[in-house]
């Protein structure tokens, strides 16, 4: 089969709609294109049994207790947003304090800049050099009025799968309600909300071959009852958390998205692994002086994956990202996120993993999906080798430090 | 972000990429930028004995933008005495180039990378003159 360019490796950015999703949701723009608020007719009644499937098989897919505890959004920055705006508005008079980390998405970092601004304080937890989380550090910085913790899943722009299930037993045990943004791991490795203790988490429909603008935010009714105060006024929709006329088709979408993710994650997983690692191999076996950034190798000595199989981030040292953007005009790819790659800043999470700044402007992160074939990966690897030879060849960083000079050593004129 | 066709142009082929004898007293040698900046331009110039600059080298760390901007920057100064060439002025590139404003800033290193480089060789014809006298 003929290759078909340009290749798509910015799956953390977002995933086509797999066929059998679409199929599903196509009838529900035209013939039922019911209201699911309408208690009064057919129409309307189809349109509820359509969503009441969709949460049930949302619910199945992260093991919640009841469908009822999943809240659909239009997204994750919403259902980010709700969480922890929502709790804090709630449990406010209980506590004004939030642990968060460092290198979360701006949905969870923007939104705890706005609850600082109305006198709640929020400690954002360091990383190390992996992007971990320490679950020691969430315990130490509990405090007696601490409210909620909010670690993600894993990250969007390094992979890090974080050890959610400590961090839950530590919040568990010291009465805090645990959120996460789950977004990036859903699909991609291990998630249950029973075993791993959250309270709260956000889910998005179209990184996983689902539609854009649908989302959930799971909201556990026991053990304990989390309760939030709605962040939209209207209908009451949801039980009240959020009201708006519910995106039907996209909810439907979302529903057979999570079903695919739940009978088939694994076998995907075990294989993007492998093409993931042969992207790796074949860059790394071709060039000196490229960094893996995040946790390598992916899996650590007692068996744990810490990196999600998608993900692959390189620094390409002595050559600039954007430059290597341009010359891999054919693969799709990103440096740092697709939320913050308008700025000419270097990602704050390469920042907060310690990489170097000279380093991190040479990041470029690989996305490979469910959809990634071995030739698109072959092809991928070859550009970039090739890219990287002629940009070096171009750089007076590369030429310098192989004449042995230090380049710590020189004056550089910042500007 | 949408680059200009010249942009490209230069970008995918770079005119005068290379070294020179730095040490070579006839030639100035400019480096500019940081590398935590995200750019850093080596500029170089070869003078004849009636000033005229006759041959140009660059290798630039940075993006599309850097590169295109001291690429056209090697092929201006080109037979131009240093005179001329201190002339160039970065608003002249980005005009060239049709840089958008965030990309602005490498048309500056490149017009500081052509004044390092002249200054460099005069210093450089400085301390021959003194080391005669």
């Amino acid at each position: 089969m003929a290759l078909k360019l340009p290749i798509y490796l910015d799956y953390h950015a977002t995933t086509p709609v797999d066929r059998r999703v679409l199929d599903e949701m196509l009838p529900y723009f035209t013939e039922d294109f019911g209201n699911a608020a309408s208690r009064t007719h057919a129409f309307g009644w189809k349109a509820d049994a359509a969503v009441n499937v969709a949460r049930e098989r949302v619910a199945s897919m992260i093991n919640a207790e009841k469908p009822e505890e999943i809240i659909f959004t239009s997204g994750a920055t919403e259902s980010d947003n709700l969480a922890l705006k929502g709790i804090a508005e709630f449990y406010g008079d209980k506590g004004k304090h939030i642990i968060t980390s460092r290198i979360e998405h701006k949905a969870i970092l923007d939104s705890g800049k706005r609850l600082e601004k109305q006198g709640f304080e929020v400690t954002y937890l360091d990383v190390d050099k992996y992007g971990m989380v320490d679950p020691e550090r969430v315990r130490a910085a509990i405090r007696p009025d601490t409210i909620l913790c909010s670690i993600m899943l894993a990250n969007n722009e390094v992979g890090t799968v974080q050890p959610i299930r400590e961090i839950g037993a530590v919040c568990r045990a010291n009465g805090v309600l645990f959120h996460t943004d789950a977004v990036q791991g859903i699909g991609r490795c291990e998630f249950d909300v029973q075993s791993m203790n959250v309270d709260l988490a956000s889910i998005t429909a179209h990184k996983m071959y689902g539609p854009k603008g649908v989302g959930a935010l799971y909201v556990r009714r026991s053990k304990p009852r989390v309760r939030l105060v709605s962040q939209m006024d209207g209908g009451g929709h949801e039980r009240g958390y959020r009201s708006g006329t519910l995106n039907v088709p996209g909810i439907v979408g979302f529903g057979k998205a999570a079903e695919l993710v739940t009978t088939e994650w694994r076998a995907e997983a075990a294989r993007v692994t492998t093409l993931r690692d042969r992207l790796h191999q074949k860059i790394t076996s071709e060039l000196d002086e490229v960094f893996v950034n995040g946790p390598w190798p992916a899996v650590d000595a007692s068996g744990v994956v810490r990196r999600l199989p998608n993900n692959l981030n390189i620094s390409f040292a002595y050559v600039e990202g954007e430059s290597i953007l341009m010359s891999l005009k054919n693969v799709s790819v990103s440096s740092g996120s697709a939320c913050t790659s308008a700025s000419l800043e270097p990602s704050y999470v390469l920042r907060a993993l310690g990489v170097e700044e000279e380093l991190a402007h040479t990041s470029i992160r690989f996305g490979l999906g469910r959809f990634t074939t071995e030739e698109e990966v072959d092809y991928a690897a070859k550009l970039t080798v090739d890219s990287i030879q002629r940009l070096r060849s171009m750089s007076p960083l590369y030429e310098m430090a192989k004449e042995g000079i230090d380049l710590k050593s020189i004056a550089w004129t910042a500007h | 972000m949408a680059y200009s066709d010249k942009v490209i142009d230069h970008y995918e082929n770079p005119r005068n990429v290379g070294t020179l004898d730095k040490n070579d007293d006839t030639v100035g040698t400019g480096l500019v930028g940081a590398p935590a900046c995200g750019d850093v331009m080596r500029l170089q110039i070869k003078v004849s004995d009636d000033g005229v600059i006759e041959d140009a080298k660059f290798k630039t760390f940075g993006c599309g933008s850097a590169i295109a901007s001291s690429s056209l920057a090697t092929e201006w100064i080109k037979g131009k005495t240093l005179e001329q060439a201190a002339e160039i002025k970065n608003e002249t590139i980005a005009k060239e180039l049709n840089l958008p404003p965030v990309k602005i800033h490498c048309s500056v290193l490149a017009e500081d990378a052509i004044k390092s480089a002249i200054d460099d060789f005069r210093k450089k014809q400085a301390v021959k003159r003194e080391a005669k006298a």
